[in-house]
């Protein structure tokens, strides 16, 4: 059985340095994650911590490798009880310019066999970065653009937490 | 008529867009917005299940054809494609490509699925999962800020070289 990968690409009207400040800056994490900050020092090694509305750690890691405007790679531990057990991903993003545009590319790999997390972030990434896109190109973000099935799930993992 | 059974879901990319289901389904049938976003095709296509589907260079010669197999504005969009325009594409077996529209809070969830219907090489599905990111960024661009976005598309190498060691 492979291990579970998830690549995605998406093309962004905008500079590789405004979309790396995008995936790094507390203050526009906040505005297009849908109220998610990252906070971290960004060197090699650092911890990084995700957190909503000034609430305790929703995720941290460590930062693994960062080549500003051009590569980010973190480790990834959620810390929603569903996946508490699962050992820390890996995040790698690669930005190529192109025309006025980025290519951005992510990776988020490196995880056990079974992993519940997989899933999660299968659904969670294509909307975080559609959110960027929108939020770099438009100024806006997305809303928070849950379905029913998305709501459920989503109930699911808070009830799930500690 | 297509038996869809047949066909395995290979490559799925799904996007969110600041629009309603219409503004979506308008854009991914109407000839004037597919020839921003889609590599400069028309779209050409008969409004209904079982209608004929075609994206047409701009001096009108067919790119791709098919058969309409799921026609329900405005929520799915499915039907068969065969790279017709090309001829070292074209006697590949038809994929079938389905969109499917579904309202998420003020915005709408596109999925794409690619899905065959033989044993594909891997190299020969890079080709859609190149091209397909270019194409739906470009389209939520269009409808978000009016402007597409410019990519060069072009068949990847490996899924050239794969389609000529099929017919050796």
């Amino acid at each position: 059985m492979n291990k579970p990968k998830f690549v995605y690409v998406i093309y962004v009207a905008s500079t590789p340095e405004k979309v790396f400040e995008a995936l790094t800056s507390e203050k526009l994490t906040a505005q297009y994650c849908f109220g998610y900050a990252l906070q971290s020092d960004w060197k090699v090694g650092s911890r990084f911590t995700s957190t909503k509305d000034g609430g305790a750690p929703v995720d941290h890691g460590v930062v693994l490798e960062i080549d500003p405007p051009r590569r980010l790679v973190y480790s990834w531990a959620p810390q929603y009880e569903a996946f508490k057990d699962e050992r820390p991903s890996r995040v790698t993003f690669n930005l190529v310019p192109f025309k006025g545009q980025v290519q951005l590319t992510i990776v988020h790999d490196d995880f056990d066999e079974r992993s519940k997390a997989f899933e999660s972030i299968s659904g969670g990434w294509p909307r975080v970065l559609s959110s960027l896109k929108s939020f770099l190109e438009t100024g806006k973000g997305l809303d928070p653009s849950w379905t029913e099935g998305d709501l459920k799930k989503i109930h699911e993992l808070e009830c799930a937490k500690v | 008529m297509t038996d869809i059974a047949r066909f395995k879901p290979k490559t799925v990319y799904v996007t969110y867009i600041a629009a309603t289901p219409e503004n979506v389904w308008q854009g991914l049938t109407d000839p004037a917005f597919t020839k921003q976003y889609f590599g400069g095709f028309a779209v050409d296509v008969e409004p209904r299940t079982g209608g004929v589907f075609r994206m047409l260079y701009p001096d009108g010669r067919t790119h791709i054809r098919g058969e309409v197999v799921d026609w329900s504005p405005p929520r799915r969009f499915s039907c068969t494609w065969v790279v017709e325009g090309m001829p070292e594409f074209a006697e590949l077996p038809a994929c079938l490509v389905t969109y499917d529209i579904e309202p998420a809070g003020e915005a709408v969830r596109l999925t794409m699925t690619e899905a065959h219907s033989w044993d594909i090489p891997e190299a020969i599905l890079s080709g859609g999962r190149q091209g397909w990111p270019a194409i739906l960024s470009s389209f939520k661009s269009l409808l978000e800020i009016g402007n597409p976005l410019s990519i060069k598309m072009e068949p990847p190498k490996e899924m050239l070289e794969a389609v000529k060691a099929l017919k050796k």
